[in-house]
């Protein structure tokens, strides 16, 4: 077992552990920072796989920034339980019906893939070197893709402006 | 060793954790949590097939379909399985 292995297997039980206690947890803020504890594994492994780049953005971008916005918006709206007296009562995960019935859609859909992917061919060990260094990337980024980065920079603009608007108090 | 496979089959536990979190709760919250879950598990299949395929971009993964069908059509991709 070397140690990239040992790297990987400790980075993805971090990361399957964190999100399944998001899930099961009960209140929005621990969620939260759960899912931060999983997003630095992820960024582990980006760092495993060879892309810096990603793994620095991982960090910046969803720890740092959207986790951010994520727990002002639960600290804002004030709501840590969950709504009715049944649903504080009963764990999310132990709930009869329609509920358990989508959890049961889930394991069949993890059943389905992992079946597919250890069933298929062995895509292979990999090989050569990664070529995802941040100059690469920015410089593919300013000149072969720089179409596509304005058109994403116009979407993000988009969704800025619909964010104000729909976040803004109507004035009578 | 660690190859393509467990990448993918990590990023597959993932991707059924968010879709069971968005079943299963209801709190939109935490449904908004469930898939960013989704998103990155999403996310890590993209990094991996690109260090695989030793390419920046899924045109790679187009490349290596077409060599196998000879073909551009997504209906010809209709197996789980090559």
């Amino acid at each position: 077992l070397g140690s990239e292995a040992a790297l990987f297997y400790v980075f993805g039980a971090v990361a399957v552990i964190a999100s399944l206690l998001v899930i099961a947890q009960r209140n929005p803020v621990y969620s939260v920072l759960l899912l931060i504890g999983s997003f630095g594994a992820l960024s582990g492994l980006y760092v495993l796989l060879e892309a810096p780049f990603v793994a620095v953005i991982q960090i910046i971008v969803y720890a740092g920034a959207i986790m951010v916005l994520f727990l002002f918006v639960v600290m804002l709206l004030n709501a840590p339980h969950e709504d009715t007296e049944y649903d504080e009562r009963v764990h999310p995960l132990l709930r009869p019906g329609p509920m358990r019935f989508g959890a049961m859609l889930a394991m069949a859909l993890l059943v389905e893939l992992v079946w597919a992917l250890t069933k298929g061919a062995e895509l292979g060990a990999f090989t050569g070197t990664g070529v995802s260094s941040v100059q690469t990337i920015g410089r593919l980024l300013f000149t072969e893709y720089a179409f596509p980065f304005e058109v994403t920079s116009i979407l993000i603009l988009v969704a800025m402006v619909g964010a104000v608007v729909l976040a803004r108090r109507e004035t009578r | 060793m660690v190859t393509l496979n467990h990448y993918l089959i990590l990023s597959a536990i993932l991707f059924s954790i968010g879709t069971a979190g968005v079943f299963v709760r209801r709190n939109l919250i935490t449904i908004l949590l469930s898939i960013e879950i989704m998103l990155n598990a999403v996310n890590l299949t993209f990094v991996a097939f690109g260090r695989a395929l030793g390419s920046a971009d899924g045109l790679a993964i187009v490349i290596t379909l077409f060599r196998h069908k000879e073909s551009l059509n997504p209906e010809s991709f209709t197996a789980l399985k090559w």
